[in-house]
């Protein structure tokens, strides 16, 4: 279902050029459960943003579902990525203002879901998560492994296809992060494509295959 | 993005933060209430002075000696030679003209005026029984200047409230008589306090009839001729005769100036409507002071609510869904803020209404519709700016709190 073909992401700083990501090729079918390790500043997270069209390639191809998206304009780019990527980022990326249920339910208004349709589908996943009773509470009421369990629920929301993770359990104890993998994998186990990435070995050896990065380039990728 | 779901997410985010929101508000309901106050006053005063005119009686010509018209030199003003006064005879001979119902000849002098040991300086009209209806004088009792004659020269006269008062002390001032001048006067009526009517106050003149103001002030001339034509419709054929006429009796000079009641009512009208114009439009620069307020607020709160933009993105809201709730809670913030102007415009008007009764305060509709228009107007114009600059943030770079 992911196709990327010699991705390359350069970055321009002064009359330097970064390579963050250095020709990657990388196939993954659906259900798989990816983790991609390597050190800081490897190019983990770009791939994570190219993977899930928030950053666009410099060269190369990538294809989501059979379909190339380096062409797509703004639009298109953003209602695939409403309907095909749930994203879970390190620091929760909660709306603060809004409670636990409102922020769970952003995807549906942004994409226009009517009312009556939204509060089911919200409630049914707040609860499958545990954090029925913590709909009313804002994310400074909430603890880390809440938020971040919000945080799922709100990328589950409009049933993605992949789940792209950078860091989940990085700001969490570990009694939380192995609840919040357990979530996620939980719905691996349903038939959603996971890609995890983290610092974490113990995490990393969660994972069915494991990619390792190191200056741009995916040096290793085995079961 | 459901409309509803617009406005809710846009006026959630207004009220959270809650500083910023009252700042705008404060700064754009100044703006409309400063319009809305200020066109008022210049409407209220237009339609004080047009109220004015109108108890003056309507199909009113107004004939002035000299000629006081724009670009107003006459050849023989070059020639050294000063304009031909104006007279009785002038004013019979208008009397006579077609279209004419009356003629009132106006002298004007001040006097001191006595009743035994009480003295005081007053001013004194001479006039005839015309000048009434002309001029819309009211009695609070006795009767107005008899009618006949015009060169006759009776000797009695017409009296305001306070003249009465200070001169009568405690007693009837009708019958009564009055020194003016060197002059003996029998006091015939009182006026009804009327207020200031074109500059006279009239609880503080003295009437008598136009040849004794003219034995009195020892002068041929007259100060006025108040004309009223038998219509409205007529009014510019009796301004023209009127011209003819003094013309003709003037050696050919046309010496005197003519104005019609309508003439006069529509340069005041254009006066304070030009002075009700430019009130608007300097209430109007807080206005769009305002605006400028709403674009800097808004220019803020983009970038505090960077990785906000960042996360919308993510989680798939287009360009066009950020600028609409951006924009939109610009919107709201300035309708907010017109609406609470209008309320408070109307207050200041009520207010003002209420000290001073003789000055009813309403604004013309065109300000109130110009007010809330260029405030909703300078929201979107000065939200659309924020708005864009959030929905073009680079999604990565918003994300990490970077712009
Ligand atoms: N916007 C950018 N401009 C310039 N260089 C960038 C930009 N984003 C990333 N880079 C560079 O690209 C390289 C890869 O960055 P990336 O964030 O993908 O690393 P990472 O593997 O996620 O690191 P970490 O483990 O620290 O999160 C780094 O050298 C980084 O400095
Ligand atoms: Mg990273």
């Amino acid at each position: 279902m992911i196709d990327l073909r010699n991705i390359c992401r350069h970055f321009q700083m002064g009359d330097q050029q970064v390579r963050a990501l250095d020709d990657v090729n990388v196939h993954i079918e659906t259900g798989e459960y990816v983790s991609i390790m390597g050190p800081s500043g490897s190019g983990k997270s770009t791939l994570l943003n190219v993977l899930g069209l928030l950053d666009r390639p410099t060269a190369g191809t990538y294809l989501l579902d059979g379909r190339e998206t380096t062409s797509l304009d703004d639009e298109e780019l953003a209602h695939t990525r409403a309907g095909k990527i749930g994203f879970i980022f390190q620091s929760f990326h909660l709306i603060p203002r809004l409670t636990a249920f409102e922020n769970v339910e952003l995807p549906l208004v942004i994409a226009g879901v009517a009312p009556e349709e939204r509060r089911p589908r919200v409630q049914q996943l707040l609860a499958s998560l545990s954090l029925e009773s913590r709909s009313k509470h804002r994310p400074n009421e909430l603890s880390g492994g809440q938020r971040q369990r919000v945080a799922i629920a709100r990328a589950m929301v409009m049933q993605p296809a992949v789940l792209l993770a950078d860091e989940p359990t990085g700001n969490l104890d570990h009694v939380s992060g192995a609840e919040v993998l357990a979530a996620i994998e939980g719905l691996n186990a349903k038939g959603i494509t996971l890609l995890v990435v983290t610092h974490d070995a113990e995490v990393a050896q969660r994972a069915r295959r494991h990619i390792r990065m190191r200056d741009g380039r995916v040096v290793e990728d085995a079961p | 993005m459901r409309f509803r779901d617009l406005i809710r997410l846009s006026l959630d985010s207004a009220v959270r933060a809650r500083m910023r929101s009252v700042m705008l508000l404060l700064a754009m309901s100044i703006g409309v209430a400063a319009v809305i106050a200020l066109t008022s006053l210049g409407e209220g005063a237009r339609r004080y002075v047009a109220d004015e005119f109108q108890a003056l009686g309507t199909r009113m010509v107004i004939v002035i000696p000299g000629r006081s018209e724009t670009g107003g030199v006459s050849p023989g003003m070059l020639a050294g030679e000063t304009p031909r006064d104006l007279t009785l005879g002038d004013a019979l001979a208008v009397q006579r003209l077609p279209g004419v119902e009356r003629v009132a000849p106006v002298v004007v002098g001040s006097a001191p005026a006595s009743v035994g040991s009480l003295e005081r300086e007053a001013p004194v009209m001479g006039s005839s029984a015309d000048l009434q209806p002309v001029h819309g004088f009211k009695l609070a009792r006795g009767s107005f200047l008899p009618p006949g004659d015009l060169t006759r020269d009776t000797a009695v006269a017409v009296i305001g409230s306070n003249i009465a008062r200070e001169l009568f002390p405690g007693r009837e001032a009708i019958g009564g008589n009055l020194r003016i001048g060197d002059r003996r006067f029998r006091v015939i009526g009182v006026l009804a306090d009327q207020g200031r009517m074109i500059g006279m106050d009239s609880q503080e003149l003295i009437i008598v009839p136009v040849s004794a103001a003219q034995a009195l002030f020892n002068t041929e001339s007259l100060f006025r001729m108040l004309i009223q034509a038998h219509t409205r419709d007529d009014m510019t054929r009796v301004r023209n005769a009127t011209i003819e006429a003094i013309k003709l009796r003037h050696q050919g000079e046309e010496d005197v100036t003519v104005i019609t009641q309508d003439a006069l009512l529509s340069t005041f009208d254009r006066i304070f409507t030009a002075l009700t114009l430019t009130l608007g439009g300097i209430a109007s620069i807080s206005l769009a002071v305002a605006g400028v307020l709403i674009m800097n607020v808004m220019l803020v709160s983009v970038s505090q609510r960077t990785s906000e933009v960042g996360l919308l993105k993510a989680i798939g809201a287009t360009r066009a869904q950020i600028t609409a709730l951006f924009l939109t809670e610009a919107i709201l913030l300035s309708v907010a803020g017109a609406i609470t102007g209008l309320f408070v415009g109307f207050g200041v008007d009520w207010i003002v209404g209420n000290i001073y009764p003789s000055l009813p305060l309403s604004p013309p509709t065109w300000a109130v519709v110009l007010a809330i228009v260029v405030a909703i107007l300078s929201g979107v114009v000065f939200g659309l700016m924020p708005a864009r600059r959030a929905a073009r943030l680079d999604p990565v770079a918003a994300l990490a709190g970077r712009r």
